[in-house]
């Protein structure tokens, strides 16, 4: 079959797999990305096929049971109204992973096209961006969304909107700066001798050439999506139950800490390990991807 | 014989408000741009040559640029047309060419998504039709193989055949004017050569007139059939190419000229050192007063430190200097 490919495309046809192998390479030498990978993955696994892996409900109270230590029908133990842990982390995995998917869904939404925008135009726009974005930063992420959920009231809706716009800020920054820089490049002065317009330019020129510090802080801001919403759960102004959600299971097993401590153990290490997993992914994705420490 | 002037730059001046005041990039230019001939534009660094381009197709942010006089083409005055307007007429009665090949092509785009991008913006014509229109431009502008050139990234190709990706995409909707701002600059010699054979071909294709910006006289030797030479933003001499190449009236041009290595000439002053241009260029925030160039100049006399020179005409040329009024 070589002899009907032509040698300019086989030549291309391999630079371009290799570009792709020599990522892949550097990524699979890099051991912690690797294992942030491989938790995310399980946790993928686990969200999606939760009812698969625990065929049960997670919310059916069975009280005769309650407060019952790890054992072989019961894992993880069970939780003050009888609840399989097991099954309510593995079902909070949905949750979670909701959660992650959308507050970063929020973050990019608003702050994309912001920071676009502010970076491009620059002037009295940027400077009405950037103050707004000055504001919002000057409060601690976790405390802006704190304020917003007690204005927006509680539940799973409320609570990604919250987490979300806290998130908001970060992006605005990130992709701001990226599209200063790339502004400055001759292809966007080469876009605008054509006659192209500032929509197209920034969509088709400038967009696509910031992803790439956009994927690694969607995967960084996954892990911080997680983590606040946990913290906002464990504050009971979260995700409301009976939903099983990590951050409420921790703060409703921190009351039976001292003679069930498995109520509240398991749901932590789930959220440990899922922003763990994000985390090292994210910084990974950072070496590999980021021309700065290529070398 | 009066040609008829397709681009007619009038008293432009170029400002920019930066935080230590303002500075004049380009200070009362005039230029004409004849139908199918090439202009060159000579200077060094920081003359005003760039700025003169990006000035005529308004690609200068404004702030802090700000940009007053005329520039005429086709009887408009680009300068009074509005966004949408000048937009219409950017990459299609005018294109541009950059310095950079390297950097002026989306690293992210294939070449024939950023040509055809160019197409259908000004053509109107669909995706299929576009992009068998940026096929023939890459064959135009000889580059092998273009059906599967087409497909590549700017990465995958040369410096030379990305400017010749360029200009083709330059040339895509058949402009009637080019600005080419040291088109060769970052271009080793034998595609340079090449370069300028490409442009001089499709100057006659399409009949496009060129205004070439550049610091290389070899290639205004080349390519230009009249020439302009700035010095910090103002035109210091305006004249046919043989004649300022036998003949340079003003001093800087004579002392650009005397500072070019010509293989087999025998130097002057029987010095055997290369001549130069003493000083350095002012800075556009302390402009001398008078003529700008008197502090560099071997023949300043007494006025051009106080009065600004008058620009002089002799034999269908002109030039900016107390020695020739």
């Amino acid at each position: 079959m070589t002899e009907t490919i032509q040698p300019q495309a086989w030549r291309n046809q391999r630079s371009a797999d290799s570009q792709f192998k020599r990522n892949w390479a550097k990524l699979r030498r890099n051991k912690a990305a690797l294992f942030g990978g491989i938790l995310i993955l399980i946790y993928l696994i686990t969200a999606l096929l939760a009812p698969v892996i625990f065929p049960g409900s997670p919310s059916a109270p069975n009280l005769s049971r309650s407060l019952e230590r790890p054992s072989f029908a019961n894992p993880l133990g069970t939780d003050e109204l009888g609840r399989s842990i097991l099954g309510r982390v593995i079902y909070g995995s949905r949750v979670s992973l909701l959660i992650a998917i959308g507050v970063v869904f929020v973050g990019l939404l608003v702050g994309v096209p912001l920071g676009l925008v502010s970076g491009y135009y620059g002037g009295k726009v940027d400077f009405g961006i950037q103050r707004i974005t000055d504001t919002l930063l000057a409060f601690p992420g976790f405390l802006l969304a704190l304020g917003l959920v007690s204005v927006l009231g509680v539940g799973l809706k409320n609570t990604i909107i919250s987490v979300g716009i806290s998130m908001v800020p970060i992006y605005i920054r990130l992709v701001r700066g990226c599209t200063l820089s790339v502004r400055e490049q001759t292809y966007v002065e080469a876009a605008r001798a054509v006659g192209t317009r500032d929509r197209t330019i920034l969509l088709r020129h400038i967009l696509p050439n910031v992803m790439i510090p956009i994927t690694i802080q969607t995967s960084l801001g996954m892990g911080m999506g997680i983590l606040s919403a946990a913290a906002l759960g464990f504050l009971g102004l979260g995700v409301q139950p009976p939903t099983p959600e990590w951050g409420a299971m921790l703060g409703s097993g921190r009351a039976y800490l001292f003679h069930a401590p498995h109520v509240a153990t398991f749901p932590g290490i789930a959220i440990f390990l899922a922003v763990l997993g994000f985390n090292l992914a994210g910084d990974g994705l950072r070496d590999v991807l980021d021309p700065r420490f290529r070398l | 014989m009066k040609q008829e002037s397709l681009l007619s730059v009038m008293n432009l001046r170029t400002r920019f408000h930066i935080y230590e005041g303002m500075v004049t990039a380009v200070d009362g230019i005039n230029l004409d741009v004849y139908r199918g001939e090439t202009l060159g534009v000579v200077g060094e660094s920081g003359c005003g040559k760039s700025v003169t381009a990006l000035s005529i197709l308004r690609l200068l942010a404004s702030p802090p640029a700000e940009i007053q006089g005329t520039i005429l083409f086709g009887g408009v005055n680009l300068l009074d047309l509005n966004l949408d307007e000048i937009r219409r007429i950017r990459g299609n009665a005018i294109s541009m060419i950059f310095q950079e090949p390297m950097t002026s092509l989306n690293p992210v785009l294939t070449i024939g998504e950023q040509i055809s991008e160019a197409i259908r913006l000004h053509q109107g014509v669909a995706r299929q039709e576009a992009w068998s229109k940026a096929v023939e431009m890459l064959q135009m502008v000889q580059i092998p193989s273009p059906e599967m050139r087409v497909h590549e990234y700017p990465h995958q190709l040369s410096g030379g055949m990305r400017q010749r990706a360029m200009i083709a995409m330059a040339l895509s909707c058949h402009p009637r004017l080019l600005l080419a701002d040291e088109p060769t600059t970052a271009l080793d010699v034998t595609i340079q050569a090449q370069i300028v054979d490409l442009m001089e071909r499709l100057k006659e294709e399409f009949e496009t007139s060129i205004v070439l910006i550049t610091h290389n006289l070899g290639l205004i030797a080349e390519m230009a059939k009249r020439v302009l030479v700035m010095y910090v933003g103002k035109v210091v001499e305006e004249a046919p190419v043989e004649d300022l190449f036998q003949e340079p009236l003003h001093p800087y041009t004579q002392g650009l000229l005397e500072s070019i290595p010509w293989i087999g000439k025998k130097l002057k002053t029987g010095r055997r050192q290369l001549q130069e241009i003493p000083g350095m260029v002012p800075s556009l925030l302390e402009m001398p007063e008078g003529c700008r160039f008197h502090p560099r100049c071997s023949r300043a006399m007494n006025i051009c430190s106080k009065e600004e020179p008058p620009l002089v005409q002799k034999d269908g040329r002109r030039v900016l200097c107390w020695l020739w009024a």
